[in-house]
């Protein structure tokens, strides 16, 4: 069985030259846009970032360039190379992955269009701290609870159209790392916190009191996972806040040092 | 070996260094391992002689001291760290108290069985143009006289001197630059010495072949895919014969009644498209059987026709003498990657029954010969088919066990591993079970999977029905082998670092040691001055137990 590992640095300064071209890869499927998210992850965001915005003056994500670019002039730059600067070519690709991943770029800057633009990441911070209650479970910048996922890079990790399916639809895609998990010991009283490990005898967690625990399976009286605490603000906030939330989170980068 | 008697006449002569006399005294000067004493290994329980234990590969142990009453009691006895942070997967072999075993990827230890304290060890550098596919690892050392054996992942065979770690011979086997590699375990046969190559992944043309223990002179090569004119050549489209995989990479069985010596192949090549290479590309996914001597292919039996889903059929072959199903056979037992569970006639190859042994989908019965039914559609496409197993299969190399004593068949795999296969060479696992990391690595990692994910088990199965009589589920999945013993323990391990130890008859959980590193490798035992030993290597090192 084979591993495959990704090319890095292949992409790195992909587009030095200005802003998007409006046109998006024709004829692209899901499985195009899927299959470009999982090349662009091996062999393009060691340098340009998942989102594409590690590059000073790009931002893959968002459909910023240097100048405009069409997908064919992608293609090229993915599979060639631009001389004389840091981006290298990429042999081992061929043209259709090179397509996929035009397609991925594209699909993200439309989404990123979609939901975070136009607000306003200082309202949405008065309402992250303020009406939305979310330090109560999570933490920005070494404020607010540890129980939920720190924030602080989220705007690195995720993308808003994700940031803005968390606050709606919580339950649609919890990250591993971020599983909830009861355990009901011998006196009866449940104990849930998020899941850190667990194998065949045992299980870790990070309790709702912000504590390590470890429990061995043969002393509970019941254990397993549960859903997601995280609600839905879609009837809690309006959908003017929601976007300045989105705002504020993909703001969320974290501190500079 | 000869103990050197003149020199300790001499020295004993001084009362000053009469310790040191019976030091050597105590130190009992090893008798050479003849093949004779390979072939009835079994008699001598206190050696682990080669690989499984013995040629048969039943990985059962006659020692008796631990039972199922005791083995609770076990304690740590000694850990030898290797400096290495490759998975370990070698299974040690131990000789009248001295224990050789690999530190990955190819340098060859000898230490005291007793204490784990080394005598020697012998370092070998790899060519740069080594490349493996899964990792830089090995799988043990072969012995015959004072000569252990060990292939190199440049695609070398060692002999290497037993009493103080000096090369004998170095031949090489295939060319490393070709993606020829060796992470298998030598077997050893009368006067030859016997090998494979991995690199089936990478576009080689897979072989088998025999050296003269002596020199390290080529005695036979066998290639398991044909050339132009020989039969089974028409079953490669145009030239993909060439680099058709079928590579042989782990470790295979010999039966002396009929001097036959078996080894399975692995997955062709390309793996997950097989528009280039249409037909059923043999010997590719197979047992084959050849003759000791002369490396004739006496039968063969392909268990996935035309893979595309890298079934490699690269287990450890089971030869068992048992009443099946009422009639004296001589069979081979065999849980492949593919999912399916076979018996085999050993000495015609006949297919005597297969069935699933984990959820499966690619096929839906067998033909009259044995050979699977495949359901259409069920290959790697573009928009993603939900295959099972998935490219990972149901199991990979980890050796099994059988227990004569109880009669049934021992192995560690995985359960519920379905995942959407994508065509082309880097299949992903877009569907369940997507963070599944089976390629194992050295240091626990938190797990994170729910009881909807792949699980590991260990399970006995019953060589009539094919049917599990126990299971022992694991919360990962498991790269573990399993050893029997006299004492009625199964032991085995898992990717979550537990050492475990259960009831071979019921399956319940006896004994547990945390290793803090995945078990990827098989349990064996041994024994000195009539304590018996139990050795598993977890993360980097190797543990021994025994009872106080």
């Amino acid at each position: 069985m084979q591993t495959m590992t990704g090319t890095p640095n292949s992409l790195l300064l992909l587009f030095i030259l200005l802003a998007a071209s409006s046109a998006s890869a024709q004829h692209e499927t899901a499985y195009d846009i899927e299959d470009g998210a999982r090349a662009f992850a091996q062999s393009c965001a060691n340098c340009h970032g998942p989102d594409g915005g590690l590059i000073a003056g790009i931002d893959l994500g968002r459909g910023i360039y240097r100048r405009p670019l069409s997908d064919a002039e992608i293609a090229d730059i993915i599979l060639n190379g631009i001389p004389d600067t840091p981006m290298p070519p990429t042999p081992r690709m061929n043209e259709q992955q090179a397509y996929r991943i035009v397609a991925y770029l594209r699909s993200l800057a439309v989404a990123s269009q979609t939901v975070a633009d136009g607000g306003d990441a200082a309202r949405g911070k008065v309402i992250f701290e303020g009406k939305g209650t979310c330090m109560d479970c999570h933490r920005v910048n070494g404020q607010g609870s540890r129980v939920g996922p720190d924030l602080s890079t989220i705007g690195l990790l995720r993308r808003a159209a994700e940031l803005e399916q968390s606050l709606l639809d919580p339950a649609a895609e919890v990250q591993p790392t971020n599983r909830f998990y009861s355990v009901t010991p011998a006196d009866g009283v449940p104990i849930a916190g998020r899941l850190l490990n667990h194998d065949t005898f045992t299980v870790q967690l990070f309790d709702t009191d912000e504590r390590l625990r470890s429990f061995v399976k043969a002393d509970l009286l019941q254990y397993g996972f549960t859903d997601t605490p995280m609600p839905s603000f879609r009837d809690e906030l309006s959908a003017r806040e929601i976007t300045d939330v989105v705002a504020w989170l993909v703001s969320l980068r974290g501190i500079a040092q | 070996m000869r103990s050197c008697p003149t020199i300790k006449r001499q020295l004993c002569r001084s009362g000053t260094i009469l310790v040191v006399c019976g030091l050597v005294a105590a130190a009992e000067v090893p008798a050479q391992v003849s093949f004779e004493r390979l072939l009835n290994a079994d008699q001598e329980p206190h050696n682990w002689l080669s690989y499984s234990g013995t040629l048969s590969n039943h990985r059962h142990s006659l020692l008796d001291q631990i039972t199922t009453a005791n083995v609770e009691d076990l304690k740590l006895e000694w850990v030898w760290q290797a400096r290495s942070l490759e998975k370990f997967e070698a299974t040690p072999l131990v000789v009248d108290g001295i224990l050789y075993t690999v530190q990955a990827p190819n340098d060859v230890v000898a230490l005291d069985a007793a204490t784990g304290r080394i005598f020697w060890t012998y370092a070998y550098e790899p060519s740069p143009d080594a490349r493996t596919c899964c990792g830089r690892v090995n799988r043990g050392v072969a012995i015959l006289g004072d000569t252990l054996f060990m292939g190199t992942i440049d695609a070398h065979m060692l002999a290497i001197d037993a009493r103080n770690g000096r090369l004998i011979w170095k031949t090489r086997v295939a060319e490393a630059a070709e993606r020829y590699s060796i992470t298998m375990v030598p077997l050893v046969v009368g006067d030859k010495v016997m090998i494979g190559t991995a690199g089936g992944d990478m576009g080689i043309r897979g072989l088998v072949a025999a050296y003269d223990v002596k020199t390290g002179e080529e005695v036979w090569r066998f290639h398991t895919i044909p050339a132009p004119g020989e039969f089974g050549n028409d079953t490669w489209l145009g030239d993909s014969w060439q680099t058709g995989g079928a590579a042989v990479w782990n470790a295979g069985a010999y039966d002396p009644q009929t001097n036959l010596v078996f080894f399975g192949t692995g997955n062709p090549a390309p793996d997950w498209d097989g528009r280039s290479r249409l037909g059923d590309n043999l010997y590719s996914n197979c047992v084959i059987a050849l003759d000791a001597d002369t490396g004739e292919l006496k039968w063969y039996y392909q268990f996935t026709p035309h893979d595309e889903l890298d079934y490699d059929a690269t287990q450890v072959p089971v030869l068992a003498d048992i009443d099946w199903r009422g009639e004296p056979r001589k069979v081979m037992l065999w849980a492949n990657r593919n999912g399916l569970m076979y018996v085999l006639d050993r000495i015609t190859g006949e297919f005597l029954f297969g069935k699933p042994y984990v959820a499966l989908n690619w096929m839906d019965g067998f033909d009259e010969r044995g050979r699977p039914q495949r359901v259409p559609g069920m290959v790697p496409t573009p928009e993603g088919t939900l295959i099972r197993p998935h490219v990972h299969g149901a199991i990979n190399w980890a050796p099994p066990s059988f227990s004569p004593r109880t009669g049934l068949y021992y192995v560690a795999h995985w359960e519920n591993s379905g995942i959407i296969v994508i065509r082309g060479q880097s299949p992903q696992p877009i569907g369940i079970n997507r963070r599944q990391t089976t390629m194992g690595q050295v240091n626990l990692q938190p797990l994170f999977n729910n009881d909807e994910e792949a699980y590991g088990v260990v399970r006995a199965y019953d060589p009539d029905t094919l049917d599990p009589v126990w299971e022992f589920r694991m919360g990962d999945i498991t790269w573990g082998g399993v050893l029997t013993t006299a004492g009625d323990v199964v032991f085995s391990g898992g990717k979550e670092g537990y050492f475990l130890a259960l009831d071979a008859r019921s399956g319940e959980l006896l004994w547990r040691a945390s290793l803090g590193g995945q078990v990827n490798s098989g349990p064996m035992s041994y024994a000195i001055d009539g304590r018996q030993y139990v050795a598993i290597a977890a993360g980097s090192s190797l543990f021994t137990f025994a009872l106080p």
